[in-house]
């Protein structure tokens, strides 16, 4: 019976050694490991892991594929429903989607379906493959305003549509999130991310860096000055939150974000870049998303004793259940059910603890959490010298605020119907921007649905 | 891109530098400022826009060689070409969308200090144009330091100069030359600019304060992505935490916590001494 092959475990570098570098975590499947993998899927009639995939992936056909040693149909399988499955085989939440949905996982252990995927996305030859070539141009241009998950998407399925697209990314490298925000030992900056993008380009995709929408250009300039027919606006969530608490403006208070884009995308752990960064010898991280894992084991690796502090119980921490399981095996330190009251300062206005106070669980709250209530009195410190807020981030109001009509809501998200279309005629948005932070496969599929409501909003100005 | 068009030195440590941007030239206004990035392995560092010309599609930046980036961004010639220039980011000045009859009326004081002349110029130069009086004083410690007298000279109603050394101008600060001015020459003005190092705008705010004269500064805080994505420009300004990158770079002088601006500046400065000591070991072997 195939399902009484165990779960075929994946080759990962020693806890021990990768606390101290930047490479990659996970080495993932080779094809032997990948094929027997395969083998344990029961091929289910209804099968539910498509169902809980935010892109419905055919999951049991391409990994039949595999079964069967076809890598390439495997590939050309996915790539109907993702445009980014090497990234997404990383950074899904897999165990609240398609494995959380297995079948397998009611006795046992699911699938290993995002190490497949990952497979798959890796094995993809570079140089030629899957680019359908002869692509016919139709003659209309579309811009789309950021280069991470969603606007790559929208820009490769508008491109092999036949459009002509341009991308404008407000940093100096293309990526958005994968490439500021998630670290190089999770998701690895040249040989994913940057492959990815290559892939975006050979299907005819230009994209120019150092624009930022509603400063260097506005939608409306795109459309009357540049004659752009459509706009996409993916351009993410990245305003940082803060607690607000007493201390935060002290030396040695980042934001996630801050601390990370050093370390990603300016490349501040490597001693060749100029870019300043430092975690000191005991990090504070406040957070328990993904976002604070990447934070904390960032820390760690700049040489920093690395500790997580969260609100709630280790039930409630919303980051992938590797990341944790990872972070713990890396020496990371977990302080739950402890919530900052105010961050401490020496003379010189530098961080030297952090006061806390003690939670526990009361009634579930509108997200159905329970929520955490202070124990009164149970007030203590956690010495240390630099606090890392990862409180979740909010979309920048930057476009918004340069567009005219372009409704918002009160938290500063573009409305966007289902298929992106916004309150402005041919500007659609999608992604974070629209839903707040959330992943990266939410943001991919957003963008695809975008692109094809762009090729119907063209396809029926023009009739 | 971003092609380096003309280069000069202003004095042995600042230098001007006209570069190729056209999409930042189209939208600059008064008062904001760009991110440089001077080649692969550089840092992003914020620089307050010096002029633009959109025309030639070229945009001018001001340099005063302080630390590894500045010094690398200061060693490109004239036909390099900078990895990154991108903006124009921040809020532009508030006069530049006021009405035109009402501004015209206003009388401006500038007070500009070190390397911060560069960025007044653009401001009292759009004033001058749109019809608006404005006094400038120029602060710098001795002569030999002064920017940007001659481009002043010819757009600003009247130019003060004060040097610490009175090698040029008046020996003494600019906050002497502003008290002369109100005191003993009776002018009146409805608005002050300070631009300039920290600690000279936080002493400006301090003298014109008693006076009830609304003053404006322009921090120049740490940054890095520069559009409201990292935070590490924050600035308690009226006892609330705004970004200076997408709430400033100009702030009500009178409401900013200067003594936590200026120590939140110094974050870095131990890897920054540690980056000099090394670049410059380097530069000893090549």
């Amino acid at each position: 019976m195939a399902n009484k092959i165990p779960r075929v475990p994946v080759r990962e570098q020693d806890p021990a050694v990768r606390a101290t570098n930047f490479e990659e975590v996970c080495y993932g499947y080779d094809k032997e490991e990948a094929m027997l993998e395969a083998s344990r899927c029961l091929n289910c009639k209804k099968p539910r892991c498509v169902e809980a995939c935010p892109v419905n992936i055919r999951i049991p056909d391409f990994i039949s594929r595999l079964v069967a040693g076809d890598v390439e149909s495997a590939a050309a399988i996915i790539a109907e429903d993702s445009s980014l499955p090497s990234v997404c085989g990383r950074v899904c939440p897999q165990e609240t989607q398609c494995e959380g949905a297995c079948i397998l996982g009611i006795k046992g252990e699911p699938v290993a379906i995002g190490k497949l995927e990952r497979f798959v996305g890796d094995s993809k030859p570079g140089g030629s493959g899957t680019v359908p070539n002869g692509i016919v141009r139709n003659g209309h241009k579309v811009a789309v305003i950021g280069s991470g998950p969603s606007g790559l998407a929208c820009a490769s399925d508008l491109a092999k549509m036949g459009y002509e697209v341009k991308i404008f990314e407000a940093l100096h490298e293309a990526g958005g999130v994968l490439v500021y925000g998630i670290p190089e030992f999770r998701l690895p900056k040249k040989a994913v991310v940057g492959r990815e993008i290559d892939e975006v380009r050979r299907l005819g995709v230009e994209i120019e860096t150092d624009v930022i929408a509603g400063r260097t250009v506005t939608v409306d300039s795109l459309m009357d000055d540049e004659g752009y027919e459509a706009v996409f606006i993916g351009s993410g969530a990245g305003l940082p939150r803060f607690m607000g608490i007493d201390g935060e403006n002290l030396n040695g208070v980042f934001s996630a974000n801050e601390f990370l884009t050093r370390a990603n995308l300016m490349r501040a752990y490597d001693e060749h870049y100029d870019t300043p960064i430092y975690a000191g010898r005991k990090a504070v991280i406040v957070g328990g998303g993904n976002v604070a894992m990447d934070a904390v084991r960032t820390a760690k690796r700049l040489g920093a004793e690395a500790v997580i502090v969260y609100r709630r119980s280790e039930k409630e921490l919303p980051a992938r259940a590797e990341e944790v399981h990872h972070a713990k095996e890396e020496g990371i330190e977990f302080r739950m059910l402890t919530n900052p009251v105010r961050i401490l300062g020496d003379e010189n206005g530098r961080v030297r603890g952090i006061e806390c106070v003690e939670m526990e669980l009361g009634e579930p709250d509108e997200s159905g959490r329970r929520s955490p209530i202070e124990k009164e009195g149970s007030n203590f410190e956690i010495e240390c010298d630099v606090v890392i807020m990862a409180l979740g981030t909010s979309p920048n109001p930057l476009i918004a605020s340069a567009t005219d009509g372009l409704e918002t809501t009160r938290r500063g998200c573009i409305v966007a119907d289902e298929y992106g279309a916004t309150s402005r005629e041919g500007v659609f948005a999608g992604g974070d921007a629209v839903t707040g932070a959330a992943t990266v496969i939410l943001a991919m599929g957003a963008g695809r649905k975008a692109a094809a409501a762009i090729d119907g909003y063209i396809r029926a100005k023009e009739r | 891109m971003f092609t380096i068009k003309e280069k000069r030195l202003l004095t042995d440590n600042i230098c001007l530098m006209r570069v190729e941007a056209p999409r930042v030239a189209a939208a600059a206004q008064p008062g904001q400022f760009v991110i440089v990035r001077a080649d692969e392995t550089g840092e992003r560092i914020p620089l307050t826009i010096a002029d633009y010309d959109r025309s030639a599609g070229t945009v001018t930046i001001v340099t005063q060689t302080i630390g590894v980036s500045t010094r690398k961004i200061c060693a490109l010639n004239e036909g390099d070409s900078l990895a990154d220039l991108a903006g124009p980011l921040g809020r532009p000045s508030e006069f530049v969308n006021m009405p035109s009859d009402e501004l015209r009326k206003r009388r401006y004081l500038f007070v500009a200090g070190g390397v911060g002349t560069a960025p007044v110029y653009p401001q009292v130069r759009w004033l001058h144009e749109h019809g608006v009086e404005a006094d400038v004083i120029i602060g710098a410690k001795t002569a030999s330091l002064l920017i940007y007298t001659d481009e002043m000279h010819a757009v600003a109603s009247n130019l003060y100069i004060a040097t610490d050394d009175g090698s040029a101008g008046v020996k003494g600060l600019v906050t002497d030359v502003i008290r002369e001015l109100i005191d003993v020459r009776g002018n009146r003005y409805d608005e002050c600019v300070a631009i300039g190092p920290m600690i000279m705008m936080k002493f400006v705010a301090l003298t014109t304060e008693p006076y009830g004269l609304k003053t404006t500064v322009s921090l120049n805080a740490l940054m890095v992505d520069g559009t409201g994505m990292c935070g590490a420009c924050r600035v308690s300004v009226g006892g609330k935490t705004l970004f200076t990158c997408i709430d400033g770079p100009e702030f009500d002088g009178h409401k900013v916590d200067f003594d936590e601006a200026m120590r939140r500046q110094a974050m870095f400065r131990d890897e920054e001494r540690k980056a000099n000591e090394k670049s410059h070991e380097c530069n000893c072997f090549k």
